[in-house]
């Protein structure tokens, strides 16, 4: 409760939290990770492969070791947080992960014994082959142990409660990071008058300047000119602040995705979002993006209490918080001499400052003196000690390449600098090509792809007084203004050294030395990486998985790549980069899911005629992304049931059924015959106004893609019917010739799919039922036969009345404009109730179309399928010169014997129907790798026969009548007769009734 | 997403707004029954499928509706330049791309 | 929500109108508000260099609207214009728009009933739009009198900006609830904004 490592008089509003089931007290703009180092807590989590204890490390985006998970009650438990980016609010409850059966006693932390099992390629060594997968070994030990081991955290199986929100956005001038660097060009960018967003991950702005305490900025502290700059920013209205918010991706064009963390500092959830996705188009862009500090590579850098330099001082400066009582610094660069300054200055024993130099510059020499602290030079670590937090450290004196006796030194935090590594994540992600400075040791920017720059550390450039000038200069740049502003600084700190790969050790030194921490990969798994022939860094991090764990690699991908390069005895650019690819912190998949989800994750079309059905029981189905109505089962009545009863009323008297979602084109103009000569197969010039006919569509390849009833409403209007999942795509191809190959016609389509609601009636009382509705149309026989279209008034309402049928039952569609679609068919399911007739649903239409032989567009065909191998020849216009896919009808694959063709199938036993998509066989029992001769495409019980049917694509089909073929099944195969593939009144005398 | 420069709205807009369709300057023939087997089986099926600069056709199909023409970069996912539907292929030097 | 009215007839019984979003409540806020529009009497008219005077506004420029009294004229595409009118006007329109357009060159059909029109007002409008919206609706780059066919989401939108915050929407009927239902969901994500 008493927060013993946080210095007394520090502000902030006390607030309690709970970690691994004990309470804490923090304070309000803590993280969790300066929370619970303000509490000596330095132990949060257990490693990945060995269950090594693990302590904070960083306290950025970068932290590898520090991940947690935090619960907020039901479906809200978030996995694999980082502790230094997760902020404390009253009440925040968190637990660490890959632990059991407590953080402080694991006992997966065997496998740190066992560690030879875990060795570079373990995966791949383990587990080769079909007899290591299959192999006692592989199920009673490796898989169990894998298991445990695999992954990061848990996940919840609740729904996720929150909201999350995605908004696109645009802006002149996108600052991503708000440092220094990004700061200033934010003040640039801003005085232009631009549109410019300044984001930057964490809950403050101000990057680095949040925690300097020595440099000053224009006279003042530099916290201080911060406030004032971050004042000068709000008070432009063209800058938009936004804080909690990672720039993630950057892709092409400048677009840049920011995941936003709206909520989750909040001790109570709001009603609207809990995190924001913007999808910004930059028309420029910053990156100022800073650096990430490199540890150091020696035996037992992982033990808690071993942290990165520059984190101490921030948990100092920052927070008031000591990462510890006695310290000892090693570092290879110049900055970890003012956290050494800053904790000495707090109160905290450095017990020395071990520099890997051997000539530190004299000044950082002299400030060291100037403050009591010892200094060893040619420094190294040959281990450290303690069990769940670091003891003591092990350092030495390298002397020629040859390291001296260690002298252990007692602490409880070791503090590491590497050097730091420019953030060029986002760059690299803009497809910029990294550049290796050999001066400088480290990749940097190349030349920009997209309309960005680079500003500050992560370019670099170290020296406040450079950040800042240059990150005006970027803001400037990017704002097309140029207003000069310098910057004054004071007490600015060194900003050189730095090293990569493993410290010198002794000959014949052992202990585990990581890399990686996060994936567990030691140094000494890169040596035998390299050692079993990986040589290209892809190779070795794949094979050693360094760099492939969540964290992608912040703090080890260089020191990997330099342990791998010392290995190989090439220089840092021959072993090359591995790839940075978004997203640059782990993004919840909420984020990316956004609002698409449940009932808005998809358009749910329904019909004008919808919700009638739904208030009079009918199942539904989902038929692309429109929901039709499948049956109508009355009470005791199951799908079959209800199906027999449609079918048989619909025979008897009449069926009703909604037809709205029939695509619908119109094709208007003085050569809309002669484009439709062009896209069908059938003639249309000919036909006469207030006439329908069955129009047949092919790609250019010559197989069917569509069909539907045509009406010619005038001469230079059609109502062309499509399918119903055909209708965008019909319209597309449509436009595609009209545009591009036929621009010379004078005709223009509109889709009025939507205009109409279509209500068909079907059946021998038909024209009774409607006949009452409808007036200004002679529906007799003889004035409307089959396959004609009248226009008049149904309901009182203008509608376009066709005489067709999908049935074979004399049968109208009535369309009516959509808004009157409910009441119409209200209209006319009262007229049908006086004949008994049924609403039917699609089920139903499928069973009578099949019993006619008329095809379904994606049953019957699959886009490999002829109107020949169809039997529809008749819809081919013979004296047509020409029309989309004629050519291909006379390619030698089209006319070859052996074409599969739609035939009618009935079983021996009438009971069996057969499974659409079973395969037919010419024998019973066909040898393994024996050829089908085709396959069932549509297979009912007939109500109409009373027996079973099928339809089917076979081979010769149209020769084999009356033959016996196979289907075979798991159970025995099914003998089948090939008949004709219509059922049902094939002379047509019902249907012209 | 990319930005696509429709060139009869004459603005660029986000790549959701398009559909691709194919290498463009395909010609149907102009008498289909009067060509080989072999000559229209390459207007069917033969495509050019360069690395490199690559005429296709887009179609701004949730904006203005139209199909035009645009070179694009198969490397680099670059586009060029866009131009109208029954234009001829504008000639273009590498070093342009 | 539902455009009332009937048409009567001396046979049968009169029809009455049902839209698809009768019975949905819409985002009614001041910051944001989604309102069904007047316009009720829609046609697409194509062609090629098309005057139309007999309907008022004449036909707009590339990606604008035109308007006069309460009819206006939207650009869709090269050869492809909406055009919205009261309902009331639908018949009048019929009968003197059609007969005054050149057969040979224009095509005229009613879509009246295949869209519905909503207007977006409110500080959010934008904002709520851009959660679906790949357009950047900043007033520089989408001025008042703008008029487009885009997207939003997984529905194909026409978007017409009628004021600095107000917007006229067109989206197919079988889409309508899938949209309403993102711009309401799309105002509750703007917290803080």
């Amino acid at each position: 409760m008493s927060e013993p490592f946080r210095i007394a008089g520090t502000k902030g509003r006390p607030m309690r939290f709970v970690f691994d089931g004990i309470a804490y007290q923090g304070r309000a703009g803590d993280t969790l990770a300066s929370a619970l180092l303000a509490n000596g807590v330095h132990l949060v989590g257990r490693s990945y492969k060995y269950h090594r204890p693990r302590g904070i490390l960083s306290a950025g985006a970068e932290e590898p070791n520090a991940l947690v998970a935090v619960t907020r009650g039901p479906g809200r438990m978030t996995p694999n947080l980082r502790a230094t980016q997760v902020e404390l609010f009253d009440g925040l409850t968190a637990s660490s992960q890959n632990c059991w059966p407590s953080l402080a006693f694991d006992a997966g932390a065997i496998n740190d014994l066992a560690g030879k099992f875990f060795s570079a390629g373990f995966y791949y060594k383990t587990f080769m082959g079909p007899k290591a997968a299959g192999s006692a070994l592989w199920t009673k030990v490796f898989e169990p142990i894998v298991r445990q081991a695999a992954g990061l955290g848990a996940r919840t199986t609740e729904p996720d409660p929150d909201r999350y929100a995605q908004f696109h956005a645009h802006c002149d001038v996108l600052i991503c990071g708000a440092g220094p660097a990004g700061i200033a060009a934010a003040l640039a960018a801003g005085q232009s008058g631009k549109d410019v967003i300044l984001c930057d991950e964490q809950a403050e702005l101000g990057g680095s300047l949040l925690h300097e305490a020595t440099a000053g900025i224009d006279g003042k502290p530099a916290r201080d000119w911060l406030a004032g700059a971050l004042a000068e920013l709000r008070s432009f209205a063209n800058v938009r602040l936004m804080p909690r918010t990672q720039a993630f991706g950057y892709y092409a064009q400048n677009f840049v995705a920011l995941s936003e963390r709206v909520a989750d500092h909040l001790p109570e959830m709001p009603e609207g979002a809990r995190e924001r996705l913007w999808q910004v188009r930059a028309k420029e862009v910053v990156i100022a993006t800073g650096a990430i500090e490199r540890p150091l590579v020696f035996p037992g850098n992982d033990r808690p209490g071993v942290m990165l330099a520059e984190a101490a001082r921030l948990y100092l400066n920052r927070h008031g918080v000591k990462v510890g009582s006695r310290v000892v610094i090693v570092t290879a660069h110049d900055s970890a001499y003012r956290v050494a300054l800053d904790l000495a200055a707090a109160g905290t024993t450095v017990a020395a400052i071990v520099d890997t130099r051997a000539n530190p510059p004299a000044a950082r020499l002299e400030e060291a003196r100037n403050a009591g602290l010892r200094v060893v030079t040619s420094g190294t670590v040959i281990g450290t000690r303690g069990r769940l937090r670091v003891s003591s450290v092990g350092i030495a004196v390298v002397t020629g390449g040859v390291v001296g006796q260690p002298e252990w030194l007692a602490c409880d935090a070791v503090l590491m600098s590497g050097g730091w590594t420019p953030s060029v994540h986002l760059y690299s992600q803009s497809r910029g090509k990294v550049v290796w400075s050999e001066d400088r040791q480290m990749f940097l920017p190349g030349v920009s792809v997209q309309a960005e720059r680079s500003a500050g550390a992560c370019k670099g450039t170290f020296a406040l007084s450079e950040i800042l000038k240059e990150g005006y200069r970027a803001g400037e740049e990017a704002s097309g203004t140029a207003r000069h502003r310098d910057f004054s600084v004071s007490g600015d700190s060194g900003t050189e050294g730095g090293m990569m790969g493993r410290l010198p050790r002794p000959a014949g030194g052992k202990g585990k030395a990581f890399v990686d921490f996060q994936n567990d990969v030691k140094a000494d798994d890169i040596d035998l990486a390299v050692q079993e022939g990986m040589r290209s860094i892809e190779h070795v991090k794949r094979y050693t998985t360094t760099g492939m764990a969540t964290d992608q690699g912040k703090t080890s991908n260089l020191n990997a790549l330099a342990v791998a390069a010392d290995r190989l005895g090439k220089s840092i650019p021959q072993v090359g980069l591995t790839t940075f690819r978004q997203p640059y912190t782990p993004v919840t998949f909420g984020a990316f899911a956004g609002a698409n989800r449940g009932d808005l994750f998809d358009p749910v079309r329904q019909t004008p005629i919808h919700s009638w059905a739904a208030e009079n029981g009918a199942a539904f189905e989902d038929v692309g992304i429109w929901k039709r109505a499948w049956y109508f089962p009355r009470a005791g009545e199951d799908m079959h049931k209800a199906v027999l009863r449609e079918c048989r009323q619909a025979r008897a008297t009449a069926g009703i059924f909604d037809a709205s979602t029939l695509g619908k084109i119109e094709v208007v103009g003085p050569d809309a015959a002669a484009f439709m000569e062009k896209l069908y197969t059938n003639p249309w010039a000919k036909l006469e106004p207030g006439r329908c006919r069955y129009g047949l569509m092919l790609n250019e390849a010559g197989f069917v893609i569509d069909d539907g009833v045509i009406a010619r409403m005038a001469d230079d209007r059609f109502h062309v019917t499509t399918t119903t999942g055909g209708a965008p795509r019909v319209l597309h191809h449509m436009e595609d010739y009209l545009q591009t190959e036929f621009p010379e016609l004078k005709v223009w389509l509109t889709s009025t799919t939507e205009q109409w609601a279509v209500i068909a009636v079907q059946g021998p009382k038909a024209r009774e039922i409607i006949a009452p509705l409808v007036n200004g149309i002679d529906l007799s026989k003889d004035a409307m036969p089959h396959m004609s279209i009248r226009e008049g008034m149904v309901c009182g309402v203008p509608a376009r009345v066709m005489r067709v049928s999908f049935t074979g039952e004399p049968g109208f569609e009535i369309n009516v404009p959509a808004d009157y679609g409910r009441s119409v068919w209200e209209a006319v399911w009262a007229e049908g109730r006086k004949f008994d007739a049924v609403a039917y649903g699609t089920e139903a239409m499928h069973v009578m179309r099949a019993e006619k032989g008329y095809i379904i567009i994606g049953q019957e065909t699959d886009g490999t399928v002829t109107p020949d191998d169809l039997g529809l020849n008749w819809a081919i216009g013979k004296a047509k010169k020409d029309f989309v896919g004629k050519r291909s009808l006379i390619r030698p694959d089209m006319v070859v014997e052996g074409r599969k063709q739609l035939v009618g199938l009935l079983t021996e036993n009438p009971a069996t129907v057969l499974e659409e998509g079973a395969q037919i066989t010419a024998g019973a029992t066909p040898a393994t790798g024996t050829r089908a001769l085709g396959h069932v495409t549509s297979s009912y019980e007939s109500p109409a026969l009373g027996r079973s049917i099928a339809l089917a694509l076979v081979a010769d089909g149209r020769k084999r009548m009356g033959e016996t073929l196979y289907v075979p099944m798991p159970g025995g195969a099914i003998a089948v007769k090939i008949v004709a593939p219509v059922f049902v009144d094939p002379k047509g005398d019902r249907i012209n009734e | 997403m990319l930005l696509i420069r429709c060139p009869y709205c004459e603005m660029d807009r986000p790549e959701l707004e398009f559909r691709y369709g194919g290498e463009a300057h395909v010609a149907r023939p102009p008498d289909p029954m009067a060509t080989t087997d072999e000559e229209w089986a390459e207007y069917l099926y033969f495509r050019s499928n360069p690395r490199g600069l690559h005429a296709e056709r887009w179609r701004h199909i949730h904006g203005c509706g139209r199909f035009f023409n645009c070179i694009r970069d198969t490397v680099s996912d670059r586009i060029t330049l866009t131009y109208k539907a029954g234009e001829a292929r504008p000639t273009l030097d590498k070093g342009a791309a | 929500m539902s455009e009332t009215g009937s048409m009567v007839d001396h046979a049968g019984m009169p029809a009455s109108r049902h839209g698809p979003l009768d019975g949905l409540s819409l985002p009614g806020q001041t910051d944001f508000s989604v309102s069904r529009a007047v316009h009720a009497a829609r046609f697409i008219l194509r062609g090629e260099s098309i005057h139309v005077s007999a309907f008022g506004p004449e036909v707009p420029d590339r990606l604008r609207a035109s308007t006069a009294g309460s009819r206006a004229a939207l650009w869709l595409g090269p050869d492809e214009f909406l055009l919205l009118a009261p309902g009331e006007d639908a018949e009048a329109i019929r009968n003197t728009l059609k007969p005054s357009l050149p057969a040979a060159s224009t095509a005229l059909v009613d879509v009246s009933h295949r869209q519905i029109g909503l207007t977006l007002e409110g500080r959010l409008a934008a904002r709520c739009l851009s959660a679906g919206c790949p357009l950047d609706l900043g007033l520089a780059s989408f001025p008042i009198g703008m008029a487009t066919r885009t997207i939003y989401l997984k529905t194909e939108i026409v978007l017409w900006r009628q004021g600095d915050a107000r917007f006229h929407v067109e989206v197919w009927r079988s889409f309508a609830p899938y949209l309403v239902g993102h711009l309401a969901d799309a105002l509750r994500g703007t917290n803080g904004l």
